[in-house]
């Protein structure tokens, strides 16, 4: 059936187009504010009216990675031209690269806290995805007794709010000595992200068909090879966007790393809300640290485009 | 044909016994996975429930003392506990409700053709992943009533967002709804794009209003998938804690889990914060129980 469409209707058509241009802009707004406030220099960051015009600077990223402290007086002629440019663009801001006695320029805080965010996402999402995968075939593939109830016990040890659980443990990690280490939050991540992997994997490997392995298995293959040459291969897309979420949300996690961690293995997470101290903060070391931290989710997010919505529903929601 | 048969069965008997049988692997698949969620995740809180009917502090080497039902009596009994308990209904409901509208809303508005659609869809979902605690640090700048962007945006002058007592919560309210919007759009995108296009069409046919055709023909047909979306937000925003932490101090935006943390972490009352503890998990268990009975109905369909 053609329809035909009235001039009210295209009307109403351009309108919408229109509204949802207005709206991504506003949704946008925000990000594009990390962005550009992670280029600007630190005296077009809070400027009344805000500046959103300017030359990019660099600036903000050298601050962000070297040990800084301010200018008591400003540095000689001979001293600025010796200088390299990543310094001079710290001199211009009033404030020096601090270097150790051996003239070794000292970092910050920041990127050790961002290796310990790779460090605690990718092993805790190794270990989640690894183990939720198996559990999810046995789910798909065997006959469990009371499937639905541990179903349900798994997901639920997802929903616990995380200083529940940060409570206890807490106490427990401290009786031998696992606060502040990177296997303690690993550990809580890989149980955290576990419940989700399963319950994803289960989706995955419910589609693919039993025929394929039974196939193979009237061939001579025991369960264990059909497993892993014809089944992994089957879910490796599945596998794939599994890990990207796991890997987000751990990348993401915010309590348990502020109750868990201080300083050893801090993660990026805790560590730069804590920059913003009482005095004025440098908003565009901030931005410069975050848009850093945002950056690989933001890539992710257009990988994952078309998993979105089964990875956010649990896997409830398949399109 | 009958020797091939033979020699196929044979192949895969032998195979079998050279494998583990299917109830061994099933038992290696499951089983640890199992145990560790028990191990870290029900050991703590079995734990925790033990502590919770104690006086026991973790900044003291006092032994704990054993005080019955004490914690949890008083806890039922503090006006403080019920009033951020209603602070927390509050901001469930005000961002949940404002969720559901924008999500809504701007499914509603992107459920047609547009030129660059998943581009622009892909765009609106980026807010909601991205770390809560790190964007919700950035909307301080926002916020600010001085050199903010929203103020300026909206000529609203320097109005207080997050230094006032009676904003406050609304402001972190505001910042979840622009977070996580996008999670009720992509449901309802899915649940609109399910509609079968004859149905409008015989609404067409039959001249039905574009209300009627909304409220008897879209809203029924998505209403499961929003309630989906309903529960597991509301699940989330009970929860919450990162955004409202980062965002503000204000006492009137004190939410359940930052008391709790509060009272486990900072005046270190380690026994009561472990009865609260148990006081919250019930809820959360009561409101995941119902988003799992939901989605099973949901999937019987």
């Amino acid at each position: 059936m053609a329809a035909v469409r009235t001039s009210s209707e295209i009307g109403f058509n351009r309108a919408a187009i229109v509204a949802v241009l207005v709206v991504t802009i506003i949704f946008l707004a925000p990000i594009y504010w990390i962005a550009s406030t992670a280029f600007k220099p630190r005296n077009l960051a809070t400027t009344i009216p805000p500046t959103v015009v300017f030359q990019p600077e660099i600036s903000p990223f050298v601050k962000l990675f070297a040990k800084r402290s301010q200018l008591r007086s400003p540095p000689t002629p001979e001293e600025y031209a010796a200088a390299p440019w990543w310094e001079r663009v710290v001199f211009n801001g009033g404030e020096k690269i601090v270097r150790d006695g051996k003239g070794e320029v000292q970092w910050s805080g920041y990127p050790s806290r961002f290796m310990n965010s790779l460090i605690v996402a990718i092993t805790s999402t190794v270990l989640a995805v690894g183990m939720g995968t198996f559990t999810a075939y046995g789910f798909s593939r065997f006959r469990v007794k009371g499937e639905a109830d541990l179903l349900f016990f798994i997901l639920s040890t997802r929903m616990l709010p995380p200083v529940v659980v940060a409570i206890p443990m807490f106490l427990m990690y401290r009786a031998v000595g696992l606060n502040d280490s990177h296997l303690g939050l690993i550990i809580l991540y890989t149980a955290f992200n576990l419940s989700f992997s399963v319950w994803l994997m289960k989706g995955f490997m419910d589609e693919i068909p039993k025929e394929y392995e039974e196939a193979a298995l009237v061939d001579g293959y025991t369960r264990m090879e059909a497993f892993f040459k014809i089944v992994l291969p089957e879910a490796a897309t599945g596998i794939a966007a599994t890990a990207v979420f796991c890997f987000i949300t751990a990348w993401n996690e915010y309590a348990f790393a502020l109750i868990m961690t201080s300083r050893r293995a801090q993660t990026a997470p805790p560590f730069i809300p804590s920059q913003v101290g009482s005095g004025l903060p440098d908003w565009t070391v901030i931005a410069a640290g975050t848009f850093l931290f945002l950056l690989p989710v933001a890539i992710f997010t257009f990988l994952l485009r078309n998993h979105l919505l089964r990875g956010m529903s649990f896997g409830a929601i398949r399109k | 044909m009958a020797t091939t048969m033979i020699t196929t069965l044979d192949r895969s008997s032998r195979a079998a016994a050279r494998g583990l049988s299917d109830i061994s692997i099933r038992n290696l698949f499951i089983i640890p996975t199992i145990l560790f969620l028990i191990v870290f995740n029900i050991f703590p809180l079995i734990y925790s429930l033990g502590y919770s009917f104690t006086d026991f502090r973790a900044s003291t080497n006092a032994p704990a003392n054993f005080i019955g039902l004490q914690n949890y009596r008083d806890l039922l009994n503090d006006p403080y506990v019920w009033s951020n308990f209603a602070i927390t209904a509050k901001y469930v409901i005000i961002s949940v409700a404002g969720q559901l509208l924008v999500g809504f809303g701007v499914a509603m508005l992107l459920n047609r053709d547009i030129p660059l659609k998943g581009l622009l869809t892909t765009l609106l979902l980026l807010p909601m992943m991205l770390s809560m605690a790190v964007v919700g640090l950035f909307w301080k700048l926002l916020y600010d009533p001085s050199f903010g962007i929203i103020n300026y945006a909206l000529g609203l002058g320097t109005f207080e967002w997050l230094s006032d007592p009676n904003m406050a919560l609304y402001a972190v309210a505001l910042t979840d709804i622009w977070m996580w919007s996008p999670f009720v759009m992509l449901l309802s995108l899915a649940g609109l794009s399910a509609v079968p296009k004859h149905l409008y069409e015989a609404a067409a046919i039959d001249r039905a209003g574009p209300f009627y055709t909304f409220f008897r023909i879209t809203l029924p047909l998505v209403a499961p998938i929003l309630m989906i979306a309903v529960i597991f937000r509301t699940m989330e925003a009970f929860k919450t804690f990162d955004l409202a932490y980062i965002l503000t101090s204000q006492p009137t935006a004190e939410l359940i889990s930052i008391r709790l943390y509060k009272m486990a972490f900072q005046e270190w009352q380690t026994g009561r914060s472990c009865a609260m503890a148990y006081i919250v998990l019930i809820m959360v268990l009561a409101i995941t129980n119902i988003y799992v009975k939901y989605l099973n109905k949901v999937k019987e369909r």
